[in-house]
């Protein structure tokens, strides 16, 4: 059985592992970073690698630790991760579309488990319905870098001259705006909801009384609210894909994938 | 904390698999409504901006750094660098100006 997979994945699972080689570099380095906040919290360097293998989410993590540096309540850290690994969602409905019809529960759980927003950009830019040891071999190569990252964040924070430290810090954040900025140069109205958010959480960190709200609290209020009154405002088309067009990888594309989610003719007869 | 960051860690990990996993199992239907969908559209990135500032200018030892790497980050990325590229250039550019800030 072993060996029929390898004769008919073989070259789709060395292929997805080689592709998954510079992301796992990256992933290292961000990691890094997030290994430095959750340090502040507290966490050891085995709980660090554990939520990270388990987790694979950049803002998702850094929501989540932030929340329990503040103390936060279990159910809390169910609506902060809800909130900031909602996009998450949004590349699952794009990926489901791109699955051979039939293909196995085992598979679309697996590959869902490890949806980032780099390993969905590469499955997705391949032609045709994606192979799942394609994902299983970027995994394999990618996936490392983020847990190892975010232990040897922990490990090292304190042993590292302060000002390395202070500088690694950033590059979590510097990970967030490649993500926000390149869509927001396409769509004026997505500039302007970005520069909202910017201003709004500027205002609530200074602001009397909703400062004292823990930021996770405030994470969640500002990002339903901004979200919503923006959806009132700019509505989008098919979850914006006209909004950005539809030669980007990541986030962009998604619309245009969900929208391609509802094609009868594709979707459908599935699973058992 | 106030619970065992076991109990924090299960409670992200599984909210995470279940927000990845569900459209891939189970939901296969369109979401039609106009507002929802833009709602969804817009929720990444108004998480992530907020999450971002003002907090990178709390992140180094002087604000100054942090403030330069945000805007360093933001033109960097505007004009097509990398997310590996914006990452690491934030950070010298970090390390640089602490050299003489701190």
């Amino acid at each position: 059985m072993l060996r029929g997979i390898i004769h008919r994945h073989g070259q789709a699972l060395r292929e997805g592992a080689r592709d998954g080689v510079p992301i796992g570099l990256g992933y290292l380095a961000v990691s890094f970073s997030l290994g430095i906040a959750a340090r502040g919290v507290g966490l050891t360097p085995f709980q660090g690698f554990v939520a990270s293998i388990l987790n694979n989410a950049s803002a998702g993590e850094y929501a989540a630790f932030t929340l329990m540096a503040a103390g936060g309540t279990l159910v809390q850290m169910g609506i902060v991760t809800l909130v900031a690994n909602a996009r998450y969602f949004l590349m699952s409905c794009a990926f489901s579309q791109r699955f051979a019809g039939g293909t196995r529960l085992v598979h679309r759980l697996l590959v869902g488990f490890a949806l980032t927003d780099e390993l969905f950009g590469i499955a997705i830019a391949r032609p045709g319905y994606i192979d799942p040891y394609y994902s299983y071999g970027a995994m394999a190569t990618a996936m490392p870098g983020w847990a190892f990252g975010t232990a040897l964040g922990i490990a090292l924070g304190n042993v590292m001259p302060p000002r390395v430290v202070s500088a690694l810090s950033v590059a979590l954040f510097g990970m967030f705006l490649a993500i926000v900025v390149p869509p927001s140069r396409k769509s004026r109205r997505l500039l302007a909801v970005v520069a909202a958010s910017f201003a709004a959480s500027l205002a609530f960190e200074l602001a009397p009384y909703v400062s004292s709200l823990d930021s996770g609290t405030r994470i969640i209020i500002l990002t339903v609210a901004i979200s919503a009154v923006a959806a009132l405002v700019f509505p989008v088309a098919d979850g914006g894909a006209q909004e950005l067009g539809q030669d980007e990888k990541s986030l962009a594309s998604l619309g245009d994938d969900v929208l391609e989610a509802t094609d009868p003719e594709r979707g459908g007869s599935d699973e058992r | 904390m106030s619970a065992s960051p076991y109990a924090y860690i299960a409670v992200m990990a599984g909210v995470t698999f279940l927000i990845r996993i569900l459209p891939l199992t189970l939901i296969r239907r369109r979401i039609e409504s106009r507002f929802l969908q833009s709602f969804l559209y817009y929720v990444p990135y108004v998480t992530i901006s907020v999450m971002t500032f003002p907090a990178i200018v709390h992140a180094t030892n002087s604000p100054v750094a942090g403030a330069a790497a945000l805007v360093a980050g933001v033109l960097a990325a505007w004009f097509g660098a990398s997310m590996f590229q914006v990452a690491v250039g934030c950070c010298a550019l970090v390390f640089v100006l602490e050299l003489f800030l701190v």
